[in-house]
């Protein structure tokens, strides 16, 4: 039943790519935070974290995937749910009203919302294959149940958990493939309605997001505030030069120039202490990641399992690229964390299931139809 | 509905496009990576100096003045300790309870104190100097209440300190902060906010050599503005100290010799031009100013109208009165216009024009000649001989006696006095020059002013038959770091074209004005010294004859007297002014009789006198102090 190659096989390699991943994300955590004077300084909560994260791998690779797909739909609607409770009795933190507080548990609706359109486009996509590359009709339906817990979300507002489920819907969409016809139609069409698009959107933003977005454009725009954060990770990125500065040597993590230093700006404490020769050794060890994973993706014995596969590529892809392009400044400052690395359980917790879904997808590829 | 595909199909279908989704990732990472180059590679040096600069504060510690002496080594200026108290915002948790406290044990009033501490809120961890010079009960005060007091600090600093007080006070000057505008001149370069300068007097002109070098202490900070740790310490380094031409000895003496009354004194040495004394009265006290005097007090010494702050020696312009003859005098022998022998009747007033010219003893002074004219100061003499040279003979050798233009010394503001003249009476005033005017010039009233510095100028030249040499202040400077001692060479002296028998006549005379028993100055005469000078007395305001004593004082003539000794080889020259003081004879005289006995150290007239003896140098003072 299960491909027993795997386990025998090279997929070890993949265990310790993901524990040199976790080890750096806790070593640069390990570093801004050691001299922390809590009971439990921040590094130890991450490696308990990271147990969990091992604990929610397993599981989440046990369990067939057909079985957890059967409940896709089940999933996205209680999503729907909880992103509307959120919305009209939320907890508010930070402006944003993201957590649902249900007596002894905190539930970000988000979180729940961006494997359940994993999934459900995934069923969908699988269920309704169109060959051939989609059309405009086609695509109606699959954008609308996108779109539909993306504008809620956008609403909290949380934009790079929106983003983020759009990356999704785009791998799949990108993989599937769309009508040659329509792909014209609808580029030239985008490019014309692109100034009233452009309104449209800026009208909606709110102004701590504009702002992002013009102190991107210019951060010494504004530099002790929206623009202190970008600032600061390219000085502190850039003065880590080809080598870094070594553990502890990282003068902009080490005395608080650079905010956020343990979770969305962890890359820049990574680069500042091991400069470019440990960015190259990062990206290549995500890299191979990412190739697991398209592997998968090809291999995989069925649509669903294939689509699964693409879109969580495209998610952990989305949030390593963005958040490393906003560290070095090519990006506006979404606060998006960087997927193994940055201190959070939430965080932890999706990604290694994410990952054990991949392989759960891997393991079943000889499985026989019934 | 599904398609008519096999799953197998529908999964190759894919396959291609999944490639594509691996390409745009690839793209995106090699983007970044690129971007990190550009970032670590390009601009590594760009963002680890930007990086450095974050973490790196850069504190100045200020360097200790050079010392001030007098001549021969008595110690005039140096830096005494100062505890200054210092607030860190940053440190302190609860300011609302912790400044008043402090305001009260320091016995300073809680809005002042507030005042003080909110002026500069951008940096928490700057240190804001809340009060100078504690007082020792002061900081026993605040140490034992340490506890109490977080974010006080006391900081043992140096401040400025003459030693005399009020003594040579416009000549020593005083210390201060930089002033905006003086940052922004670019005259100061090493010099940052809140750097000590010298302000006034010899502190200012020469500022840099005994300024020193400031020292830095590069400290780590973090983002809030902590003092992690010191990189690198650079010790200031001492500025030189530097000796003056001045003598305190006789400093002291010429001080309390015009005690109360204001007026100048200075005292020059005719082979050099070294300043031997300078006094200015009403005086300040520098250390008040030094050592950040409050605007209260400012506008005190401002307002005074004493004039405290104008250093009567360079800035006072009076008329010379009868000093001026000696000018004309010599000026009479140069041209030829005079002889020795020539004679004119004084009957005690001149007709000219329409008006008599008094002079001021009623009958005349009878025949007189040169050597006479000048010994009782006839001034019927000397309006005819004035009126045969003319105003502009007059100013010529005016001109050439130091007068009528500054004399260069290395202190500001000082003023040049006027030499009247034809043209300048067309080009100020707009008008011909009355010959009337003349005479008045010829005794020294009228349009001409001079300043003591001058007098005392131009007395040296007469002294040393002939040689103008520029006021020096600074005799040598010793080097802070190898203790070597550098002479400072003094400027050259230039010859004016008066022959040597013009000065001999005119030496003579005026010694006569002293040892002569109808001399003017007769009374001040010293048994232990011989002294040549000449009285004179400048009008306040123009009644005829002058008024002695029956107006209040404040319309009293000022005093002159300037005098040079021993006449057979003069070693200083002195001029001497008192304000509404009367008769130079009986008010300025006896001044420089003081300063020239105690320069050239004989015994002061309460002992028996002796024979003059050799110009010892002067005792100097309880060891210097420095």
């Amino acid at each position: 039943m299960i491909d027993r190659r795997s386990i025998a096989g090279y997929d070890w390699l993949l265990f310790v790519v993901v524990i040199l991943i976790l080890g750096m994300g806790v070593l640069s955590i390990y570093s801004v935070t050691a001299a922390s004077q809590a009971r439990t300084p921040l590094y130890v909560k991450q490696i308990y974290w990271i147990i969990l994260g091992w604990i929610v791998f397993l599981v989440m690779a046990w369990v067939d995937y057909h079985e957890i797909a059967r409940f896709a739909y089940p999933i996205y609607a209680l999503t729907l749910l909880l992103l509307l409770l959120v919305l009209v009795m939320g907890r508010s933190a930070q402006g944003a009203q993201r957590w649902l507080s249900l007596g002894f548990i905190n539930i970000q609706p988000s979180e729940l919302a961006k494997i359940s359109l994993l999934l459900v486009s995934a069923k969908y996509f699988s269920d309704y294959f169109p060959k051939q590359g989609l059309n405009f009709r086609q695509l109606l339906l699959p954008g609308g149940m996108v779109l539909v817990p993306m504008l809620l979300i956008l609403k909290q507002p949380d934009l790079g958990t929106a983003l983020a489920i759009s990356s999704v819907f785009f791998s799949m969409v990108l993989v599937i493939g769309l009508r040659s016809k329509f792909l014209i139609y609808s580029s030239l069409l985008s490019l014309m309605m692109f100034p009233f698009l452009w309104q449209f959107f800026w009208g909606h933003l709110k102004d701590y997001q504009r702002e992002r977005l013009t102190t991107f454009i210019d951060p010494t725009n504004d530099p002790t505030g929206t623009g202190y954060h970008i600032i600061q990770s390219k000085i502190a990125i850039g003065s880590g030069g080809l080598f870094g500065k070594g553990l502890f040597g990282g003068t902009q993590s080490q005395l608080k120039f650079l905010p956020e230093s343990h979770t969305d700006f962890i890359f820049s404490v990574f680069s500042e202490e091991w400069g470019f020769a440990g960015i190259v050794v990062l990206f290549l060890l995500f890299f191979f990641l990412i190739l697991w994973g398209i592997e998968i993706a090809y291999k995989a014995k069925d649509v669903l399992g294939s689509l699964l596969a693409v879109g969580i590529i495209g998610l952990i892809s989305f949030y390593f690229l963005v958040n490393v392009g906003m560290t070095l400044g090519v990006m506006p400052v979404v606060g998006v964390p960087l997927p193994l690395m940055s201190y959070g359980g939430t965080s932890m917790v999706t990604t290694m299931g994410l990952l054990g879904l991949l392989l759960n997808v891997k393991l079943r590829r000889f499985m026989l139809f019934y | 509905m599904r398609e008519s595909y096999l799953p197998q199909e529908e999964t190759r279908d894919l396959q291609s496009r999944i490639y594509w989704l691996l390409g745009l990732i690839l793209l995106a990472l090699m983007g970044l990576l690129l971007r990190a180059w550009y970032l670590q590679g390009v601009n590594g040096k760009f963002y680890l100096e930007l990086s450095e600069n974050n973490r790196i504060r850069v504190v100045e510690t200020a360097p200790p003045r050079g010392l001030i002496y007098d001549r021969n080594g008595a110690l005039l200026v140096n830096n005494v300790p100062s505890f200054n108290l210092y607030v860190v915002l940053g440190d302190m948790p609860n300011q609302a309870t912790v400044l008043p406290h402090l305001a009260n044990l320091i016995g300073m009033n809680e809005e002042e104190m507030m005042r003080r501490v909110t002026f500069k809120k951008e940096d928490p961890f700057f240190p804001i100097k809340v009060k100078d010079d504690l007082t020792m009960r002061e900081v026993a005060l605040i140490e034992g209440h340490g506890l109490d007091l977080p974010g006080v600090k006391i900081e043992a600093e140096f401040k400025r300190n003459a030693i005399y007080g009020t003594y040579a006070a416009h000549l020593l000057g005083y210390v201060g902060e930089i002033t905006q505008a003086q940052l922004e001149s670019g005259n100061y370069q090493n010099i940052k906010r809140g750097g000590i300068i010298g302000q006034y007097g010899i502190e200012q002109t020469f500022d840099s050599i005994i300024r020193g070098t400031p020292g830095q202490k590069r400290i780590e900070v973090d983002a809030l503005g902590h003092e992690i740790r010191v990189l690198e310490v650079n010790e200031p380094l001492r500025g030189d100290d530097i000796f003056l031409a001045l003598d305190l000895n006789v400093q002291k003496v010429a001080e309390e010799a015009l005690g109360n009354q204001n007026g100048a004194i200075v005292a020059m040495d005719p082979k050099n031009g070294d300043i031997i004394a300078m006094v200015s009265h009403p005086a300040f006290n520098p250390n008040l100013l030094s050592q950040g005097a409050s605007s209260r007090a400012w506008e005190a010494l401002l307002k005074d109208e004493g004039r405290p702050l104008t250093n009567r020696v360079i800035q006072g312009q009076y008329p010379p009165g009868s000093t001026f003859k000696i000018v004309l005098g010599a000026a009479l022998l140069e041209t030829k216009e005079a002889t020795p022998a020539s004679r004119v009747e004084c009957r005690g007033f001149l007709p000219f024009g329409n008006r008599n010219f008094k002079d001021w003893k009623k009958g005349g002074h009878g025949s007189v000649d040169l050597h006479r004219a000048l010994v009782e100061s006839c001034d019927v003499y000397f309006y005819e001989m004035g009126n045969r040279l003319g105003i502009d003979t007059i100013s010529k050798y005016s001109h050439l006696f130091g007068l009528g233009q500054p004399t260069g010394i290395e202190l500001g503001s000082e003023k040049g006095g006027l030499i009247p003249s034809t043209e300048w009476k067309r080009q100020v005033r707009k008008e011909p020059w009355y010959p009337g005017e003349t005479l008045s010039v010829s005794i020294g009233q009228g349009y001409v002013t001079v300043t003591p510095l001058q007098q005392a100028l131009m007395i040296s030249t007469v002294a040393n038959q002939g040689v103008l040499h520029p006021p020096q202040l600074l005799k040598k400077i010793r080097d802070q770091e190898t203790g070597s001692v550098q002479e400072v060479p003094a400027a050259e002296g230039k010859h004016i074209p008066v022959s040597p028998e013009t000065f001999r006549i005119i030496q003579s005379a005026l010694a006569g004005v002293v040892s002569d028993p109808h001399g003017t100055a007769s009374s001040s005469k010293s048994p232990f010294v011989s002294m040549g000078g000449k009285t004179g007395t400048a009008q306040v305001i123009g009644l005829k004859g002058g008024v002695h004593g029956k107006l209040p004082d404040k319309y009293n003539d000022h005093a002159w007297f300037v005098a040079f000794a021993p006449v057979e080889s003069p070693k200083i020259g002195v001029a001497v002014l008192v304000e509404n003081g009367g008769h130079g004879g009986s008010a300025a005289a006896p001044l420089a009789r003081k300063v020239i006995e105690a320069y050239l150290g004989v015994v002061p007239p309460s002992v028996e006198p002796m024979t003059v003896k050799s110009p010892a140098p002067p005792p100097a003072p309880g060891r210097s102090e420095g």
